[in-house]
């Protein structure tokens, strides 16, 4: 499940900004543990953004994205009030999606 | 969490999207993997990275910039931005070269997004990073160099 994302979306002469902070622990799969074994790559590999029901960002991402995840872009139109809403996806088959309201 | 995920998926638009969303709804979480361009992710040096990519040659342009300090500190956390001028951008990359395995991340930017994307990766020594833009159907290249004082890809 993971905890909630962050996000905070802004729009300004006609363009939103959105600013997603993901909390996620991002290993690898090469760090060791203090026993030596490796620790399990988990990682997120896809997160899409929406902005009501249109799709403004399809994300693929690798284990070298750091921990905790953040992500900035910028799309036309989204007034305030609208939903912009995140999903993400780990290699574990964990999802979490979480929505804010553009200001 | 699955009701949730039902109301994405009814909500959903897109048949791209629709098809995710249906392989992490039904299909084991194993096999949802597999929009998720494996071999691109896992390819080691740049050279097979941008042809798993599927990119057949790249241009150098001054319209890409890569943004990103030049020494961090902390190669853990390092603050990396893609720009682009050029038209009709619909997908960006970052790969950086020296990293176990060079591509960061990659981005499906439809119509009305910009080409203006930042986020945070990890770097596992100094290194070029590279910046790849799909515009018009070519691929363009930008780098800079990022000096990185202590590495955040060991244990």
């Amino acid at each position: 499940m993971g905890n909630p994302m962050k996000i905070r979306a802004a729009s300004k002469d006609g363009v939103t900004e959105v600013k997603v902070l993901v909390s996620h622990e991002m290993e690898t799969g090469q760090r060791k543990d203090a026993a030596g074994a490796i620790v399990p790559a988990w990682f997120i590999t896809e997160l899409v953004a929406k902005h009501g029901d249109k799709v403004v960002l399809t994300s693929d991402f690798g284990p070298s994205v750091s921990k905790n995840p953040y992500l900035a872009f910028k799309f036309k139109g989204g007034a305030k009030g609208e939903k912009v809403t995140v999903t993400w996806k780990d290699n574990k088959g964990d999802s979490r999606t979480d929505e804010a309201a553009i200001n | 969490m699955n009701n949730q995920r039902r109301t994405v998926l009814k909500s959903g638009s897109g048949a791209a999207l629709l098809g995710m969303l249906a392989a992490a709804g039904i299909i084991t979480p194993g096999m949802a993997l597999a929009d998720w361009n494996k071999a691109a992710f896992d390819a080691k040096s740049m050279a097979d990275t941008l042809k798993a990519l599927g990119v057949a040659g790249t241009t150098d342009s001054k319209d890409v910039q890569v943004t990103g300090p030049d020494i961090a500190e902390n190669g853990a956390v390092v603050p990396v931005g893609v720009a682009s001028t050029l038209p009709n951008v619909t997908m960006v990359a970052i790969l950086i070269e020296k990293n176990p395995n060079a591509l960061a991340a990659s981005f499906v930017l439809p119509e009305g997004t910009e080409a203006n994307v930042q986020t945070r990766v990890k770097m596992g020594q100094t290194s070029n990073i590279y910046a790849l833009v799909k515009s018009d159907g070519k691929f363009f290249m930008a780098t800079k160099e990022i000096k990185v004082t202590l590495g955040g890809c060991g244990g």
